[in-house]
């Protein structure tokens, strides 16, 4: 045994202190002590005490022991160094020690632990014991904790015990079996005979358990079931009228009702029983409609019987007119003014809807008062029944009745409602129309309990939903006033007014159910400048802000120096991000009038299939953007490739194993399908929230400092621009055919520096093919060198150089790619699977255009390298391949 | 298999019987029993907040009671896949966990099945009875449930075993 062994004594003095503390006086000083630090001392002091006793080894003492143990294991102390002392106790002769022993082994043990093997031998004894107590305790603790090995090893002593001459035992071998089964179900069989022939006992505990048994045996096996049914459905119908008409027995009675456990218990296997056979249903209709009728309900046990009855009566085969009447028991219960009754009628009805959805709708108005109720576990219930009776037909009245009371409830409960008004406006709405305004009410009141992915699908919706544009911002407009501490609102409604504060100042689009309202430009402004500049307003907010300030400045000309003035402010921003965004919008507004307008237009509509995709598939889209900063995509993507590379997304040919960060990417996919379908060079813009810097405006992240000053880059077509933003690159297709940039001393990069008109410079390659650099980031540089294979010129030879910019050496390295299906990839073996600090290794590539002519190459890319014993993982995706191979 | 565990907790949240019909670890027990108590106390704090108000609107408006009266907070909590059913006898309170399939009103009143059998035997049971004497108090639920399935309900029948081993010693 453990620690306590060093202080153990077997000295006459010591012995006596050992053996002072009786249970009485241990409680008494565990309840005395005042912190719980003082109860660890005075329960590590006991241990001790026991543990020494333990070695000592006094037969004398173990009894005492054990209950002490008992009390410290109730308080949650471990006590594993007393499971021995259970095995010797239940070895032991006499009764009281045996029993003890018994209980020790319940609470202390669990089926898991090797000790209880040790006790499969004294159990098999104690089954066969003459002292039938013992034989009860034996029993007992078997049907408690025995595993598999046991019941399998014990089954043929426990089975014979069933037909023991003294009820007692009869009862704890029926349970006993239950568990026997129910470990090892191949033993079913054994038990079926033993267990009907319970059925047809007197003693209600030996008829309980007997129900238990066949319950259990009908559960784990289809003979048992059928067998119970055929022969005996008819049995149990008698014992139920028998209980149900027998006269006043006082040991069993409660409130009237003989004993409601086993009426119960019969119920309950009644219900298996008929569950799926008419011709039992059939039998029992008679005596179901008695019990239904006939129990008292003015007391709970009566209800508990009528609770149990209506279950049976929903489960069984069709039998109407006792449909009929278990709806109106449950309607009974509904309207019942004791919450435990209302509670279990919710708790039916959500079962009865299945069967019988128009008599559950009849109680729609007592549900929703349930809804209101001041018990959470009734309004919880109540809730989810709700839920579930919304149809096309009510969904208008549920969720304003829902909506109202969302005003009114206590703010804990907020957040469940909220949720489930969410997900019930999206499933069964009707019209836009309503969607958005419910969706308004719901943010107005809940606002900082909705979910992101949830005001997500409100934005795609109203970006879908043209002819409301104007509608909708006005009404957010209008919203945002008076619930201003409402984050998501707040979000939704600058996202609005960023792309829609035009129609919001000249009132565009009225529809006939609004009030003109008058806002001017700077009012407009005040609501952006006021989230952005409120001290608990997150970052996603204030981005968003931002971001909404920067496409204002060019909605409203006239006060675009004021906007200009909030955004300096924020370069005074504590948060990197925001310094950062404040710094290039800044610019764009000072310096780069001519090419704003084009470059802060409207989104183009949001693809709702795509978002729908997206939102099942990738919750953590977002988050996984937010947590690779040091992931740079300076890769441009050109307006040609986007179709197919969303084909890279789902079904691509990977040419190595499929990459985890897949919807990293397609976070970045799912954004700029909008920007295909717009060829106007608009800003692939915002989808939502946190994505929405890092993913588009994502104008380099601070590792992109990339210095394309190379002559690679003065000979490329304007598609293969190495461009950190590919916002930029889409607008700088139709009016500047390239772009240079160049890295600012300060080592901060004004990108748009570079926007001076300059002739392109567009090369004639012939059939030398330049090479590129495929990526770049703080480093990690890849070039491509491209060249054709004689013969086929669908085929392209790619040889890759990969260089370490850093000071340290990647070891492990390696280079994955994916090509959409067009494309047919092959990877050689790279040179090393080291790089060394500024040092390069080189991969061969071999790729196949079946479109050649037609389509661009492109291809995605993830490389995966161990610096110092650190994985990391970078990934990216090539777009600027030359034209033509 | 119905009944989960069964527990006995004072008002001061101090434990008082445990006896669980399924194996959890010492800590999970100990995470589970403080989640549940401190879910049912604070529910009952509610109740006697509420109480209050009703006697003081009682003394007021007469006609309220008959409705206020009734409106108690149920005996049921849901937490994690448990159903608790509880019931609070003078400081202690009694909760049992059970599946989701099984009759919440019968374990009501399995509840007061096993406090009368308790006050029948120790006569006027109390939180201390079953700290002094808490093996007699397992052997009681011995008699009444095993692996969580009732065994007994005749207060005789359970009670017999109990007071035949009290004459033998």
């Amino acid at each position: 045994m453990p620690a306590g062994e060093g202080t153990a004594l077997p000295h006459p003095i010591m012995n006596s202190i050992f053996s002072g503390t009786r249970l009485r006086d241990m409680i008494r000083s565990i309840r005395a002590c005042k912190t719980a630090a003082e109860e660890r001392g005075v329960v590590r002091k006991e241990c001790a005490d026991i543990r020494a006793s333990i070695n000592e080894n006094d037969p004398h003492d173990r009894h005492r022991n054990l209950a002490k143990l008992m009390f410290i294991h109730m308080l949650g102390y471990p006590t594993h160094f007393g499971q021995m002392e259970c095995l010797k106790l239940i070895a032991s002769p006499g009764f009281p020690e045996k029993r003890i022993g018994y209980l020790g082994l319940m609470l202390l043990l669990d089926e898991r632990q090797e000790v209880l093997m040790l006790v499969t031998n004294s159990l098999k004894q104690d089954l066969n014991h003459t002292n039938q107590y013992v034989v009860g305790l034996a029993l007992c603790a078997l049907g408690n904790i025995c595993s598999a090995e046991m019941a399998r090893d014990l089954a043929p002593e426990v089975e014979r015990l069933i037909q023991f001459r003294d009820p007692n035992i009869r009862k704890k071998a029926a349970l006993c079996s239950t568990r026997i089964v129910r470990k090892v179900p191949d033993l079913a069989e054994n038990f079926i005979n033993a267990a009907s022939s319970l059925l047809k006992e007197k003693h209600h505990g030996v008829l309980i358990t007997g129900v238990q048994l066949c319950y259990e045996l009908c559960t784990i096996n289809d003979e048992a079931l059928e067998y119970f049914r055929k022969k005996c459905t008819e049995g149990l119908i008698k014992t139920l009228r028998d209980i149900t008409n027998s006269a006043y027995q006082p040991e069993y009675d409660v409130a009237g009702i003989t004993d409601p456990f086993l009426h119960i218990r019969l119920l309950k296997l009644l219900r298996v029983l008929g569950h799926g056979d008419a011709d039992a249903s059939d039998l029992m209709t008679d005596i179901l409609a008695q019990v239904a009728t006939k129990t008292e309900s003015n007391k709970n046990a009566g209800n508990a019987v009528l609770y149990e009855c209506v279950e049976t009566i929903m489960a069984i085969e069709d039998t109407s007119s006792l449909r009929v009447l278990a709806i109106n028991i449950l309607g009974r219960f509904l309207s019942n003014r004791d919450n435990n009754i209302r509670y279990v009628a919710l708790n039916m009805l959500m079962k009865a809807i299945a069967f019988d959805d128009q008599a559950v709708q009849r109680h729609r108005v007592t549900i929703l008062e349930c809804v209101k109720d001041p018990d959470a576990s009734i309004r919880k219930r109540a809730l989810e029944l709700v839920s579930l009776l919304v149809n096309e037909n009510n969904v208008k009245q549920l969720t304003k009745e829902l909506i109202d009371y969302l005003e009114i409830s206590d703010e804990d409960f907020k957040e469940d409602l909220s949720a489930k008004i969410c997900s019930i406006v999206e499933k069964f709405s009707p019209e836009k129309i309503w969607y958005i305004d419910q969706m308004l009410k719901v943010l107005s009141e809940a606002g900082k309990f909705v979910k992101d992915d949830v005001w997500h699908a409100l934005i795609v919706v109203i970006s879908n939903a043209s002819e409301l544009h104007g509608y909708t911002v006005r009404a957010l407009y209008k919203a945002v006033l008076t619930y201003s501490e409402q984050e998501t609102l707040v979000r939704v409604a600058i996202w609005c007014i960023g792309e829609y504060g035009d129609l919001l100042v000249n009132n565009v689009g009225m529809l006939g159910i609004e009030d003109p309202i008058t806002v001017t430009e700077s009012d407009a402004v005040d609501v952006v400048e006021d989230a952005i500049t409120r001290h608990n307003s997150d970052m996603t907010t204030k981005a968003m802000a931002l971001v909404a300030l920067l496409k204002l400045s060019s909605r409203f000309p006239s006060i675009s120096e004021r906007i200009k003035d909030i955004i300096v402010k924020q370069k005074g921003s504590l948060l990197l991000e925001m310094q950062q965004r404040a710094i290039e919008f800044n610019s764009i507004v000072d310096r780069h009038k001519n090419i704003r307008p084009s470059l802060v237009e409207r989104m183009p509509v949001l693809d709702e299939a795509t978002f729908n995709v997206r939102r099942a598939g990738s919750l953590p889209a977002s988050v996984s953007t937010m947590a690779k900063p040091s992931v740079s995509i300076p890769n441009g993507v050109a307006a040609a490739p986007l179709v197919d590379l969303l084909d890279l997304g789902s079904d691509d040919i990977m040419a190595a194993p499929s990459s985890s960060g897949a919807d990293f990417l397609q976070d970045l996919l799912g954004v700029d399908l909008g920007s295909s379908s717009a060829q106007s060079g608009a800003t692939p813009g915002p989808k939502a929230g946190a994505d929405l810097l890092m993913d588009i405006l994502s104008i380099g992240t601070p590792s992109p400092a990339q210095n394309n000053t190379s002559s690679v880059d003065l000979l490329s077509t304007p598609g293969i621009n190495k461009n950190p933003s590919n916002a930029l690159d889409t607008l700088s297709s139709p009016a500047l055919p390239h772009i240079a940039t160049t890295a600012s001393a300060g080592g901060m990069f004004d990108l748009l520096d570079g926007l001076t008109p300059s002739p392109s410079k567009e090369a004639t390659n012939g059939p030398a093919y330049p090479p590129i650099v495929a990526y770049e980031s703080s480093t990690l540089k890849i070039e491509f060198t491209f060249s054709k294979s004689s013969g086929n010129p669908q085929e392209t030879n790619v040889q890759a150089t990969f260089i370490n910019l850093s000071p340290n050496t990647f070891t492990d390295f390696i280079f994955q790619a994916a090509v959409p299906k067009f494309l047919q990839l092959h990877l050689d073996p790279a040179s090393s699977n080291t790089l060394p600090a500024s040092g390069n290794i080189t991969q061969n590539l071999r790729v196949t255009n079946s479109q050649h002519g037609k389509k661009s190459l492109v291809m995605r890319m993830r490389i995966g390298y161990k610096v110092n014993g650190k994985d990391v993982l970078e990934e990216g995706q090539i777009n600027n391949f030359p034209r033509g191979l | 298999m119905g009944i989960r565990f069964i527990l006995m907790v004072n008002k001061q949240g101090q434990t008082r019987l445990a006896q669980y019909y399924e194996w959890l670890t010492l800590e999970e027990r100990r995470a589970l029993e403080g989640e549940i108590v401190r879910k049912c106390l604070a529910r009952n704090d509610q109740q006697i907040r509420f109480e209050l108000m009703f006697e003081f609107l009682c003394s007021y408006a007469g006609v309220l009671a008959g409705w206020l009266a009734l409106n108690e907070q149920c005996s049921f909590v849901e937490h994690r896949n448990y159903k608790i059913v509880y019931r609070r006898y003078a400081s202690l309170f009694f909760m049992v966990g059970v599946d989701d399939d099984e009759n919440e009103l019968a374990i009501l009143e399995f509840i007061h099945l096993l406090v009368e059998t308790m006050d029948k035997h120790f006569g006027n049971v109390c939180e201390l009875d079953i700290m002094f004497h808490l093996e007699k108090a397992h052997f009681m639920l011995e008699e009444m449930v095993m692996n969580g399935c009732i065994v007994e309900t005749s207060k005789a029948n359970i009670l017999s075993p109990i007071q035949l081993m009290d004459k033998a010693h």
